[in-house]
């Protein structure tokens, strides 16, 4: 299955779109969280939320992981060792109140195993791959250094 | 030279990110506290305890959750405490500044453009305040030494 998150706090309906109208182009089996109440997709199941239970046991079936630039997913694949792909919020769309997730998109270019796509064909393009490289869990060299700074600061 | 140490962070991406950076920490110096129960028990993350969530628009929350702050610091009495956010982990460090205890703000990697809300407000409480985006950082006089991604 594949599991696509908009996050627990604002709706994303232009990758819903995507995805509803992907998903029926290719006969995927798709779950999303929409944050919508009222969101009306034909060819996903979809729920506005899930409780941390749902949640693991979605992620328990999920072989890809769809979402937002959010900091929580983006971990979430890591720790779960799936494939990600992250569609950046848009300022200008009104999807977010600033352009932050493209910077956080920016940030991850080089993470091994998460893809960022800007539009419904290079979506389609990473959903449709044979094989797609799954995230984990990097000891990048910045994340090394704020382990360390910390450390050191409290047992200075 | 052993310390004690208090992680505050709400559940979701602070929760994650607190876990991830205080990883390099002697596991036995560490007292986590966040805001949704079945979260530090998946993640084994003991010994802690769970405080009431709030934000900006949850005003009597977040009176509830300083109150559990002061009742948690005074019981704990940690060395340093640190957060990643987000509100309930301002009330944390605020408590605690007013306690003289040494307070580390590491401030959320969401926050890519300017600081956090809760952060913002975290800084003048805080001993040291990280940000994980150097531009971000140098617009409140913290420090950058690092990120989670």
């Amino acid at each position: 299955m594949i599991f696509v998150t908009a996050g627990t706090q604002l709706p994303f309906p232009r990758l819903m779109e995507w995805i509803d109208t992907i998903a029926a182009r290719n006969a995927l089996d798709v779950f999303a969280q929409t944050a919508e109440p009222n969101g009306a997709y034909r060819q996903i199941r979809h729920q506005p939320f899930v409780t941390p239970q749902e949640y693991d046991s979605i992620i328990a079936s999920t072989r890809l992981i769809v979402g937002h630039a959010g900091i929580g997913t983006i971990l979430t694949a890591k720790q779960k060792n799936l494939p990600l792909i992250i569609v950046p919020r848009r300022a200008d769309r009104g999807e977010h109140r600033n352009d932050h997730q493209l910077a956080t998109a920016r940030n991850l270019t080089g993470h091994r195993g998460v893809h960022v796509a800007q539009s419904e064909s290079e979506l389609e393009a990473y959903l449709m791959a044979p094989t797609l490289e799954s995230a984990f869990i990097e000891a990048t060299p910045a994340k090394i250094a704020l382990q360390t700074f910390v450390r050191d600061w409290i047992y200075r | 030279m052993k310390r004690k140490i208090l992680v505050v962070a709400s559940a979701g991406g602070h929760w994650h990110q607190a876990c991830q950076i205080t990883e390099a920490l002697p596991a036995e110096d560490l007292f986590f506290v966040t805001t949704m129960n079945e979260l530090p028990q998946r993640d084994g993350k003991t010994p802690f305890t769970i405080v009431t969530d709030c934000n900006k628009n949850t005003p009597f929350r977040f009176l509830l959750c300083a109150g559990q702050a002061i009742l948690c610091l005074l019981r704990q009495r940690p060395d340093v405490v640190f957060s990643t956010g987000a509100l309930p982990g301002f009330a944390f460090v605020m408590v605690a500044h007013v306690l003289r205890i040494r307070t580390i703000w590491v401030d959320s990697v969401a926050n890519a453009e300017e600081p956090s809300l809760a952060g913002q407000k975290a800084r003048r409480f805080s001993t040291l305040w990280l940000s994980q985006w150097s531009h971000v950082a140098d617009q409140v006089g913290g420090r950058f030494e690092g990120s989670v991604l």
